[in-house]
C-alpha cells in the first residue's frame, strides 16, 4: 500500500509540500464559506430585512428600547437551571445514571495521566506526612532533556534537536523541571485525545454531509462559550481536580482538528479518489492509505492549532485543579512576583514552541512518506539516555531534582525593572490612559448603551441580508434576539464596545505589520516565534504589570485582548500577502503599475478574502479573552459569568456564556458571508 | 531489574505500614479541598501531614472558592479548612441546612476586611483614620475619571461587600471601580505605595499586604446586624449599610457521610486550630520570603508536634 501511495502523487504531480508555518496559522474555514454561496434573487435579499427593519423602526418609537423590561424577559436561566439539575443529577440511559458514566470516564482518563506523572514528576512515592518515603526516583531531567533533544533531531534536524536541549536545561536550571513535567503529562494527553475525537468527528461529518452544519455549529459554540460559564455542571459531572480541566481544555482545542479535518478531507483532489477506486482499495483502505495521507498537511494545521490551543488553556485549567505550570504563575501573581510569574510562563511557551515544531516536522515526514532508516538504534539510545541518569540519581540527587541552591534566577532583576517603570514612567502613561479612557472609550461605551435595540437588531439583519441572503439574515436576527429575551443586552453591549476597540487596535497595528514583513521572508521566523510567545504565554503573566501601570478597568483590560488578539491579524496579514498568485503581480507590472498602484489595486484586493478572514479570527480571539479581560475589572459578560460562578449558579453562568457564543457567532456569519461575497467578486473581476 | 525494583519497593511499603501502631478506619482517600490563597495552602499542607502520619490517604484537591459545595455535598470533597464568613457567609449556611455539609468549628483567626489606605495618606487627609474625614477630602483620593469625586478600589464584583449602598448611606463622595481580581488589587497597591501616590482599597486580613505596608483600616461605625437589615438603624435614617464591614469567623467545613467513615480523622479536624499571629507569620514566610508551602508547614509541624498529638489521642492508641 505504501508503493501505492508514492505511485499516485508520482502519476498525479501531486507531492504535498511542506507546510510553511505561517500558512499553519489558519482555521481553515475559506473553502466551507465559499462551498456554500448561494445567490438569491435580488428581491428576496433586500424584502425580509426591508419589512423586519421597518416593523423594529416602528417598535422603537413606541417603547423604551435601551434594553428590554424585566416583565419583558425569558426566564431562560431558570430553565437551563432545571435541566441541568436533571442532567447532573436524573439523567439516565439504561437505568444507568449520566454522571456516573461520565465520572467512569473521568477515572479512564485520569489514569494514563497519573502514571506519567509519576513517571516524569514525582517518582513513586510511599506514605506521606512524617513517613514520606521516595521508592523510586521520577525520570531524571538529564535523561528526558536528552531523549527529547535526539527525538527532536531525528524528526527535524540539528536546530531543533540543539532548542529542545536549551528547553530541557532552561526548566530544569530554573527549578521549574516538577511542574513542567506535570502540565507536560496533561497537555500530551489532551493533545492526543483532541486529535483523535477530532480527526472522528471531522471524518464523520466529512463522509455525512448532512450533519456537518451542525457539527460545525457545535464546535463554534464550544470554542466560544467561555468554560467558567458551565464549570458548575462540569464539576458535577466530572468531579473536582485534574479530570474537570481535562474535559474543559478538549472541549477548547479539538473545535479547530475537527474543522480541519473536514476541510482537508474535502481538499483531497477527485482523480486521487478515481484512482483509489479503480485499484480496488476498500472503503477503509481508501480512507487510510489514501485520504489521510494526501490530506496530512492540512491536518497539520488542526494539530497546530489543538497543541497552541492547549497549551493556552493551562492557566485557566489550573484554576480549576490542572496544578503544573499554570499554578506557579497564579501562585506567583498571587504574591505579585512578576518575576517568577513571568519565568514559569516562558516555560510554558518554551514547551508549547518544541511540541509544535515537534508535530509539524513528524506531520512533514509522515506526509512525504519518508522512512529514515535507523529508528531501532535511536531508540535504543534514547532509552538509554533516560534510564541511566535516572538510575545514576538514585547516588546523585542533583539528577533527579535540581538542587534548589543551584537554581537560577531573573526574578529579582524583573521585578525592579517592574518598579522602575512604575516609579519614573507612570505620570506620562497615565497621561495616555486618561485620554484613551475619557475621549475614546467611556464615549463609544455610552453611545452603545443608549443604541435603541431595535435599531441594532435590524441593521445586524439588513447586513445579514445583504451579505448572505434571508438564511442569513434570519441566524443572526435569531441569536442577536436570543441576546434580547434572555436579559444580557447591556452587558452584551459591554462586551461588543471592548470587544470592538480591541478588534479595531488590533487589526490597525496586526494587518500593515503582517504585510510589511510578508515582503521580509528573513524576519518571519522571528516573528512566528513571537506570535507563539504571544499566543502561549499566559496574559495574566503582563496583565498584572499593566494593571500597576494602568489601574484596574477597560484600558488594562483593552490591552489583554490587544496583545492577544493582534498574533492572528499579523498571521493572516502575511497569509493573504504571501499568498496573491504571481501572474497577477506579474501582469500588473508589465501593464506599467507603480508599487503603490499594484498593492492598492491587485495586491490588496487579491489577499481581501484571507484579510476577512484575519479579521474573523481577530474577531473571535478577542471575544475569547473577555473572560480574562474581566480578571482587571471590566463589566460586561466575562465579568456576568464570573459572578454567576461565585454565587453557585449554573444557569445564569451558562446563559451568559451562551450570550457570548451568540455575538461571536453573530459576528463569524456576517464576515464569513463577507469575506465570501469578496472571493465571489474577486472571481468575476479577475479570472 | 525491573523485578528487584518492584520487590524493594513492597519491602519499603511494608516497613512503612508496619511502622504505625495506628489503623486508620478506612483506606478511602480524604480529599482536602484547597483554593488558592497562601493561608489555606499551608493549613491544609499541615492537616496533610498530620493525616498521612497517622497513615490515612489524603488527597489534596484544588477547587474554587465559591465552586466547593456541590463537592461537599456530593462527596467529591471531604474536608475544608477555610470558609470565611466575610464572603462565604450565605452560601456556608445554606449549604450546612441540606444536611450533607458539616460546620466543623472556628479554625482561630479572625477575619477582618473594611476600607484601607496607607499611612502616608494621613498628610494629605488629617482626619483619618476616622471615616468622616473621607468627606472632606476626596479630591486626595481622585483619579481623572472619577475627580472630583474619590475613587475607591472594592474588591471583585462577585465578592459582593455592600461598598455601592455604603457610599450612598453615608453619602460619601466617592466612586467604586472594582479590581478583577484579588491580585489586580494588590498590584494597584504596589504600584500606589512606590510612588507614594494617593489610594483607598479594600483589604482583608490574614494577607501579607498589611503586613508588608503600613496603613491602616478606616473606622466606620461599627458593624451591628441591625445596620444591614434595618434601615432605621444608625446615621442615615433610611437606608441600611450605614456602618463598617463585620468582621468574621473563619470556618472549618466537612462532607457529612465522612463522619461516619473515619471518626477519629473527624476528631482531629474539629481539635485543628492556629493562632492569628502563627498565620500571619507563615504566610509571611511563603508569600514574601518566597518559601515554599511545604517547607513552612513541615517548619510548624515540628515545632507542634506534641500539640497535633494531643489533637490525635484517638489515633494515639
Amino acid at each position: 500500500m505504501g508503493d501505492l501511495r508514492r505511485e499516485l502523487r508520482l502519476t498525479l504531480g501531486h507531492r504535498p509540500r511542506p507546510v510553511p508555518v505561517f500558512y499553519a496559522r489558519r482555521t481553515m474555514t475559506q473553502s466551507t464559506s465559499s462551498a456554500r454561496l448561494i445567490t438569491p434573487t435580488r428581491l428576496g435579499r433586500w424584502v425580509l430585512p426591508a419589512t423586519v427593519g421597518f416593523a423594529l423602526l416602528v417598535l422603537a418609537l413606541w417603547f423604551d428600547t435601551s434594553a428590554l423590561t424585566d416583565t419583558a424577559l425569558l426566564p431562560v436561566s431558570d430553565w437551563v437551571d432545571v435541566a441541568m439539575n436533571w442532567l447532573v443529577r436524573d439523567a439516565a440511559i439504561f437505568g444507568l445514571g449520566l454522571s456516573d458514566v461520565t465520572r467512569a470516564l473521568a477515572a479512564a482518563a485520569q489514569w494514563p495521566i497519573e502514571v506519567l506523572q509519576k513517571v516524569l514528576a514525582e517518582g513513586w512515592v510511599s506514605g506521606a506526612g512524617f513517613n514520606k518515603t521516595q521508592v523510586l526516583p521520577p525520570a531524571s531531567w538529564l535523561g528526558v532533556t536528552l531523549a527529547a533533544a535526539l527525538l527532536a533531531w531525528r524528526v527535524s534536524g540539528p536546530g531543533l534537536g540543539v532548542f529542545a536541549a536549551f528547553a530541557g536545561a532552561y526548566i530544569a536550571l530554573f527549578g521549574l523541571w516538577t511542574s513542567a513535567m506535570m502540565t507536560l503529562a496533561s497537555v500530551l494527553f489532551c493533545v492526543l485525545a483532541s486529535l483523535l475525537l477530532g480527526l472522528a468527528l471531522g471524518i464523520r461529518a466529512h463522509r455525512s454531509p448532512g450533519i456537518e452544519p451542525t457539527v460545525r455549529a457545535v464546535m463554534n459554540i464550544m470554542q466560544t462559550v467561555p468554560i467558567f460559564a458551565y464549570l458548575l455542571p462540569t464539576l458535577l459531572l466530572f468531579g473536582y481536580g485534574p479530570s474537570a480541566a481535562l474535559f474543559a481544555t478538549v472541549a477548547y482545542a479539538m473545535p479547530p482538528m475537527v474543522h480541519s479535518t473536514v476541510l482537508a478531507l474535502q481538499s483531497v483532489p477527485s482523480d486521487t479518489l478515481d484512482l483509489a477506486r479503480m485499484t480496488g482499495c476498500s472503503r477503509r483502505q481508501t480512507l487510510w492509505k489514501v485520504e489521510l495521507p494526501v490530506a496530512m498537511p492540512r491536518l497539520a494545521i488542526g494539530l497546530n492549532q489543538v497543541v497552541m490551543m492547549t497549551l493556552n488553556m493551562v492557566i485557566i485549567a489550573s484554576m480549576i485543579g490542572a496544578g503544573g505550570l499554570g499554578y506557579d504563575v497564579l501562585r506567583a501573581l498571587r504574591r505579585l512576583d512578576f518575576g517568577a510569574a513571568f519565568e514559569a510562563g516562558m516555560a510554558i511557551v518554551v514547551l508549547a514552541v518544541l511540541l509544535d515544531r515537534l508535530t509539524q516536522a513528524l506531520a512533514r515526514n509522515g506526509s512525504a512518506g519518508r522512512k529514515a532508516g535507523g529508528w531501532r538504534r535511536s531508540t535504543l539510545i534514547a532509552v538509554a539516555g533516560i534510564t541511566v541518569p535516572t538510575l545514576l540519581s538514585l547516588w546523585l540527587p542533583a539528577l533527579a531534582v535540581w538542587p534548589a541552591a543551584w537554581t537560577l534566577s531573573v526574578a529579582a532583576p524583573l521585578n525592579d525593572a517592574v518598579t522602575f517603570v512604575n516609579q519614573h514612567f507612570h505620570d506620562p502613561l497615565e497621561a495616555i490612559r486618561t485620554f484613551a479612557l475619557l475621549k475614546l472609550m467611556n464615549p463609544v461605551r455610552d453611545l452603545m448603551q443608549v443604541l435603541p435595540w431595535p435599531l441594532l437588531i435590524g441593521a445586524v439583519a439588513a447586513c445579514g441580508g445583504w451579505l448572505g441572503g434571508l438564511r442569513t439574515a434570519a441566524v443572526v436576527t435569531g441569536l442577536a434576539l436570543f441576546i434580547l429575551v434572555t436579559g444580557y443586552w447591556s452587558a452584551a453591549m459591554g462586551s461588543v464596545y471592548l470587544t470592538a476597540l480591541s478588534v479595531v487596535v488590533s487589526l490597525a497595528i496586526g494587518l500593515p505589520f503582517g504585510i510589511w514583513v510578508a515582503a521580509k521572508p528573513r524576519a518571519q521566523p522571528a516573528v512566528q516565534v513571537f506570535l507563539d510567545t504571544l499566543q502561549t504565554l499566559p496574559t495574566l503573566v503582563y496583565l498584572l504589570p499593566a494593571v500597576m501601570l494602568f489601574r484596574n478597568g477597560d484600558f488594562s483590560a483593552l490591552i489583554a485582548i490587544v496583545s492577544y488578539a493582534v498574533a492572528p491579524a499579523v498571521r493572516y496579514g502575511i497569509d493573504g500577502m504571501i499568498h496573491v498568485p504571481s501572474e497577477r503581480i506579474e501582469a500588473a507590472a508589465m501593464s506599467g503599475c507603480s508599487k503603490w498602484q499594484t498593492f492598492v489595486h491587485v495586491r490588496l484586493p487579491s489577499a481581501l478574502p484571507t484579510l476577512l478572514l484575519g479579521v474573523n479570527q481577530t474577531v473571535m480571539m478577542a471575544l475569547s479573552m473577555l473572560v480574562i479581560a474581566a480578571l482587571v475589572g471590566t463589566r460586561e459578560l466575562g465579568q456576568e459569568v464570573f459572578t454567576a460562578l461565585s454565587q453557585g449558579k449554573a444557569g445564569p453562568g451558562i446563559v451568559a456564556g451562551l450570550c457570548v457564543a451568540c455575538v461571536a457567532l453573530i459576528i463569524d456569519t456576517l464576515l464569513k458571508s463577507g469575506a465570501a461575497r469578496a472571493t465571489q467578486r474577486q472571481g468575476q473581476t479577475h479570472v | 531489574m525491573k523485578k528487584t525494583l518492584a520487590a524493594a519497593a513492597m519491602a519499603g511499603l511494608l516497613t512503612a505500614g508496619s511502622a504505625q501502631a495506628f489503623q486508620p478506619e478506612s483506606d478511602q482517600p480524604i480529599k482536602l479541598m484547597q483554593a488558592d490563597w497562601t493561608s489555606m495552602l499551608v493549613h491544609t499542607e499541615i492537616l496533610n501531614i498530620i493525616l498521612s502520619t497517622y497513615g490515612y490517604n489524603v488527597e489534596k484537591v484544588i477547587a474554587d472558592d465559591s465552586a466547593r459545595y456541590p463537592g461537599f455535598e456530593s462527596g467529591d470533597l471531604t474536608i475544608a479548612l477555610e470558609t470565611w464568613q466575610t464572603t462565604q457567609d450565605k452560601a456556608f449556611n445554606a449549604s450546612v441546612a441540606t444536611g450533607k455539609v458539616l460546620d466543623m468549628g472556628e479554625l482561630g483567626p479572625k477575619a477582618r476586611e473594611d476600607w484601607w489606605y496607607p499611612s502616608y495618606m494621613e498628610e494629605l487627609c488629617p482626619g483619618l483614620p476616622d471615616w468622616t474625614a473621607l468627606k472632606s477630602c476626596a479630591e486626595a483620593f481622585s483619579s481623572p475619571e472619577t475627580a472630583p469625586k474619590g475613587r475607591y478600589l472594592g474588591a471583585p464584583v462577585s465578592w459582593g461587600g455592600f461598598d455601592e449602598e455604603r457610599i450612598e448611606a453615608l453619602d460619601l463622595p466617592f466612586e467604586v471601580v472594582h479590581a478583577g481580581t484579588d491580585a489586580a488589587m494588590f498590584a494597584e497597591l504596589r504600584s500606589a505605595e512606590e510612588r507614594k501616590a494617593p489610594i483607598l482599597l479594600w483589604i482583608y486580613e490574614p494577607h501579607w499586604a498589611p503586613s508588608v505596608y503600613d496603613g491602616k483600616f478606616v473606622e466606620f461605625p461599627a458593624y451591628e446586624e441591625a445596620c444591614y437589615t434595618d434601615p432605621a438603624w444608625g446615621l442615615n435614617k433610611d437606608k441600611a449599610y450605614d456602618c463598617g464591614k463585620p468582621q468574621g469567623w473563619i470556618k472549618k467545613m466537612a462532607w457529612a457521610e465522612g463522619e461516619k467513615i473515619w471518626p477519629c480523622a473527624y476528631d482531629i479536624v474539629r481539635k485543628f486550630t492556629v493562632t492569628g499571629d502563627e498565620v500571619g507569620k507563615m504566610v509571611y514566610e511563603v508569600d514574601v520570603d518566597g518559601r515554599t508551602v511545604e517547607d513552612v508547614a513541615m517548619d510548624w509541624a515540628k515545632a507542634n508536634e506534641a500539640k497535633w498529638r494531643e489533637w490525635a489521642t484517638c489515633a494515639a492508641n
